[in-house]
Order: C-alpha cells, then structure tokens, then sequence
C-alpha cells in the first residue's frame, strides 16, 4: 500500500524534476560547450549531487515498485507474506541499486 | 444530467470504454522505459567521461540518437498517461482542468526541446 503510493509520488518526482534535468542537459549540449559547462557545473555542484542521487534513487524506486506491479498484475504476490516481502524487496533493491551506482561514479570519477 | 446522487448521475451511462487501453498503455511504455532507460543509464556510466566533446560525440552517432529520441517519446509518453491518472484521482474541479492542461504543455514542450536537441546534435557536425 505505502509503497504503490510511494510509487506515483517517485513518477511524479521523475517527471517534473528527472524530465527537466534531462531536457536541461540536452538543450545545453545541443547549445554549445559553454552552456554545457554551465550545465555541468550547476551538476557537480553539493545540491546537484544531492538532486542526482534522489533523482537515482527515484529511478531505481520506481523501477523496482513498477517491476513489483508487473508481478501483481499477474495476479501473483498478494499474499499477506509475499506482498509485505515483495514490498520491502523494492525498498532494499533501490537503495542497493542507487549505492552501486554512486559508487561506480566516485570510483570512475565524473 | 439529473441532480441526483453521484450513483444515479452515472448509472446507465457506461464507462468512457478507454480506461483498459491507457491501462495497457501505461504498462507496454514502462517494459519500453525499463529497456531504453536502463540503456541509457548504462551507457553514461560506460562513457569515459561526461565532458561535452564526448557526450556530443557519443549522442551524434546513430545508434545513441536513435534509441535516445526513442526514450524521450516512451518516458514522455509514461508520464502523460500515468501523472493523468494521479490528477484524476486527487485534483477536482477547475483545477483538474487546468493541470491536465498543464501536464500536456509540459509533455509536449520537454518533449519537443529534448527530441530537437538530439536531432541537432546528431545532424549537425561533431567539434573537432
């Protein structure tokens, strides 16, 4: 339940705040380098990282919970045990997901 | 249209008969999403770096503008059916009419600069 609510408020966080990010960082390498620069430089700042890793960790989330609905929608999973495990899965597997990720960017470097 | 109940007003009328397809919709664009995004996350981490000769680089070919245009029209598409039903479901009124209007400005207008962006890039010729 909380985690299929969840759901819509992490697809209308990518939506809105993953979308522009997006199309931000398209206009700016379709603009020229300086605009890219500038894009890259707003992105490696603190509050860009903290926007990349929720924006990361929405993603994985959303992917997670739409996988889990998939599921549902085969009408599997709604037993009281399973739901809760699967539930608690897509929580675990996002943020599992999100750390890997990060983790490939530190070590490789931006 | 009666002044009766909520029930009353509907009975009879039948459903508006597209809810299964935005439903199917809704699912057939995020198997889409799971692929192209997925793809595409990849694909950043793989690049040696993100500095713009590489990333104009890396977007000018074929087969990165292709499935990336494709991404854009699939997660744009995702988002208009599914943040559709999120205002139905919790927005009424004027309101209602307004956000839907909005979500349609914003789908098709993120929408247009990202796939003309891409385009340009891919047309036009890489720095040197």
């Amino acid at each position: 339940m909380a985690v299929s609510i969840l759901n819509r408020v992490m697809g209308v966080g990518l939506a809105t705040v993953g979308m522009a990010a997006l199309v931000w960082w398209l206009v700016a390498a379709a603009t020229g380098k300086e605009a890219y620069e500038t894009f890259m430089g707003c992105a490696t700042s603190w509050p860009g990282y903290v926007v990349g890793v929720g924006l990361t960790f929405t993603f994985f989330l959303h992917l997670c919970a739409g996988l889990r609905h998939f599921v549902l929608d085969l009408g599997a999973g709604f037993e009281l045990q399973a739901n809760r495990a699967w539930a608690w899965g897509t929580l675990i597997g996002a943020v599992l997901l999100t750390g890997l990720t990060w983790l490939l960017i530190l070590w490789k470097g931006i | 249209m009666g002044s009766g109940t909520g029930l009353g007003r509907v009975r009879g009328l039948g459903s508006a008969r597209s809810g299964s397809h935005h439903w199917w919709l809704q699912r057939v664009t995020a198997l889409g999403n799971v692929v192209l995004v997925l793809w595409f996350l990849f694909s950043l981490l793989r690049l040696p770096s993100l500095g713009y000769e590489g990333v104009i680089n890396w977007i000018h070919s074929p087969l990165t503008a292709v499935p990336l245009a494709l991404m854009v029209i699939n997660v744009c598409w995702h988002f208009r059916l599914g943040l559709q039903v999120v205002i139905e479901d919790y927005v009424h009124g004027g309101m209602r009419v307004i956000s839907l209007g909005l979500l349609h400005l914003w789908t098709f207008g993120a929408g247009g600069f990202a796939l003309y962006s891409i385009l340009k890039i891919a047309f036009a010729g890489t720095p040197a």
